[in-house]
């Protein structure tokens, strides 16, 4: 959908960059945090040796949990998980859901309506019911979690890339390509693609956020990675029942969350602007 | 309208029957045998074969998938294997909770999400709109389990003033109790859904006041109020309507983590302790009755929406495109 550009619209411009830079820097902070975590960690994951349930102080930046571990250790390794399950739910989600979506672009009639409306369900279906299932299938693991999740967005990105290559293919220059002779993988590759990656790439960010949002309520519930592998969903859990005694256990975790998918939204609102100029949308 | 009307009950009926199949063929690929959860640890082939039988896990496939069915069609959802217990009656009493949780909570959200949304477009550049809608873009990141244990820390542990979780034995034959039980988990949900709402609110409230034919009818002097009733309302709710389907739908499933934030006996829990146990018909119980309401769901958006905007006619289900 075509739309002007009012002139308010384009003074607001110039701040629309720094969307993208507020964003970058926020997940950059907690991917960071999980990068410094895979060469370095300020205790072990299972080193007891702080007192329990003690408040942040020097030694211990967050405090400790209620078997004396060191919070923040935890709380970094809980970035990278989240970080791993973002990017692995994606990539899953992305790899599914472009290959159904453009395929499924392509069917006619009642085929057409079927898909689309199994697309409507799966999307309906909410992707923690279908996590849990697929976790109870296989087993408590960030793999498991991932893949759920991974699949339960293909369904969201299916959709899109559906509606996306439709619009593409409903233009002039693809029937222009198809009385020429090029071949449909073709106009796939050359024409569909290049057209609709810009959209695409803002969606799977915002998607990243879901996903790290959604392994963590997996985590919540027991179902994610198993111990000692802290995720912040866990460590949320495991204080919960502290949250008076021991505030900064069960507040730190779920501010890293939240800094890292905003941080991520940001950074697809960003995208979207810098990427996309010409079929700007606007989004809420 | 007749005859989209049946079309479309044919689609729900043929829906229906595609998740039933669906739902059991997945159930059927659990690893692990519910025989196992039966019998005590160290028992003989012969009582795992007994197990078995007693709960028809010995018999085809097919055979399992058509007795199931047959129940369904007069209103069965069969026997726990664990509890022993009918499926049916469990389902309704949890009911009890989840229903009156996801509809509160739908409610709340959209009478915070439709005036937010509103005023976060139209005053857009007032420090008041950009406020509304940052909150909104803050209220998608924030996992709702956490939002639910900051409410209970600082209303029920703090202050006192609500339980911090559980429902009433009586359920709602204590009607103050139930309510007061309640009132945490539905304004966590109202919270983060009214957050998500806001925003498509926002966006549909952003495309109709940027729209031609709303400065056409301002300018064949039609008041701003005038306009918006007559030409932007009924624009702005087609894609927040099929939004709001998919939103109760997925609030319907999607309470397990709330539940288990507030210790609350629904269909969540249910649904989790029924996974855990392998307890085939509690599972398929559980998520039968959920997709058929989520597909009754979808059913009414899409009648709705084809009732506001006639120029979805010719499409068998909307949907945002």
């Amino acid at each position: 959908m075509k739309r002007r550009t009012s002139p308010a619209d384009r003074a607001n411009r110039p701040n629309r960059s720094y969307t993208l830079i507020a964003g970058c820097v926020l997940a950059g902070l907690i991917a960071l945090l999980a990068l410094v975590s895979l060469v370095w960690l300020p205790y072990a994951a299972d080193d007891t040796s702080g007192g329990r349930l003690t408040g942040p102080a020097a030694d211990h930046l967050l405090g400790t949990d209620k078997l004396g571990r060191d919070l923040f250790t935890q709380a970094m390794t809980g970035s990278r998980i989240a970080v791993e399950a973002g990017l692995g739910s994606v990539l899953v989600a992305a790899a599914i859901g472009v290959t159904l979506g453009v395929l499924s672009a392509f069917a006619q009639g009642w085929l057409d309506d079927t898909l689309s409306a199994f697309l409507d369900i799966l999307i309906a279906f909410p992707t923690l019911l279908l996590a849990m299932l697929i976790v109870a299938a296989r087993s408590a693991t960030l793999g498991s979690a991932v893949l759920a999740i991974g699949l339960a967005q293909s369904a969201v990105v299916a959709r899109l890339v559906r509606i996306l290559v439709k619009r593409v293919l409903a233009q002039d220059y693809i029937t222009a390509a198809r009385t020429s002779g090029t071949s449909w993988p073709r106009i796939v590759a050359g024409h569909v693609l290049p057209n609709i990656w810009p959209t695409l790439v803002v969606n799977l960010a915002l998607q990243f956020g879901l996903a790290v949002l959604a392994e963590a309520g997996l985590s919540y519930l027991g179902l994610g990675a198993p111990p000692p592998n802290a995720s912040w969903g866990r460590m949320l859990q495991e204080a919960q029942a502290t949250f008076t005694t021991a505030p900064a256990g069960a507040l730190a975790p779920g501010i890293l969350l939240v800094l890292l998918v905003i941080g991520v939204n940001l950074v697809a609102d960003g995208l979207r602007d810098t990427l996309d100029p010409a079929t700007r949308r606007r989004r809420a | 309208m007749a005859r989209y009307l049946l079309r479309r009950l044919a689609f729900l009926l043929v829906s229906l029957a595609l998740a039933s199949v669906v739902l059991f063929v997945l159930l059927r690929m659990l690893p692990g045998d519910p025989a196992n959860a039966l019998t005590s640890v160290g028992a003989g082939p012969e009582q795992i074969a007994a197990a078995r039988h007693s709960i028809g896990s010995d018999r085809p496939l097919p055979e399992q998938f058509t007795h199931w069915i047959g129940q369904l069609a007069t209103g069965d959802l069969g026997t726990s294997f664990v509890s022993s217990l009918p499926v049916g009656p469990e389902v309704s009493s949890r009911l009890d909770v989840t229903v009156p949780l996801t509809l509160a909570a739908f409610v709340l959200a959209v009478l915070i999400a439709v005036p937010a949304g509103f005023v976060a477009a139209y005053k857009r550049r007032t420090w008041y709109g950009a406020l509304l809608s940052g909150v909104s873009q803050l209220g998608i990141a924030v996992p709702v389990f956490w939002l639910g244990m900051i409410l209970i820390a600082v209303f029920s542990l703090n202050a006192g003033w609500l339980p911090a979780g559980g429902f009433p034995q009586e359920g709602w034959a204590a009607p103050t109790e139930a309510v007061r039980s309640l009132a945490l988990p539905v304004v966590t949900i109202a919270l983060v859904m009214g957050a998500s709402l806001t925003r498509y609110v926002r966006s549909a409230t952003l495309d109709v006041l940027n729209s031609d034919y709303l400065r056409t009818a301002r300018a064949l002097g039609s008041s701003f109020g005038r306009a918006m009733w007559r030409h932007g309302l009924r624009n702005a709710s087609v894609p927040v309507i099929s939004i709001l389907g998919i939103e109760l739908a997925s609030t319907l499933l999607g309470a397990v983590v709330v539940e288990s934030v507030f210790a609350l006996p629904g269909l969540g829990s249910m649904l989790a302790t029924g996974i855990a146990q392998h307890d085939y018909p509690v599972i398929q119980g559980v998520l039968f009755v959920s997709t058929l309401a989520v597909l009754l769901i979808g059913f009414a958006a899409d009648l709705v929406q084809r009732i506001v905007d006639p120029r979805l006619r010719n499409r068998l289900s909307g949907g945002p495109r």
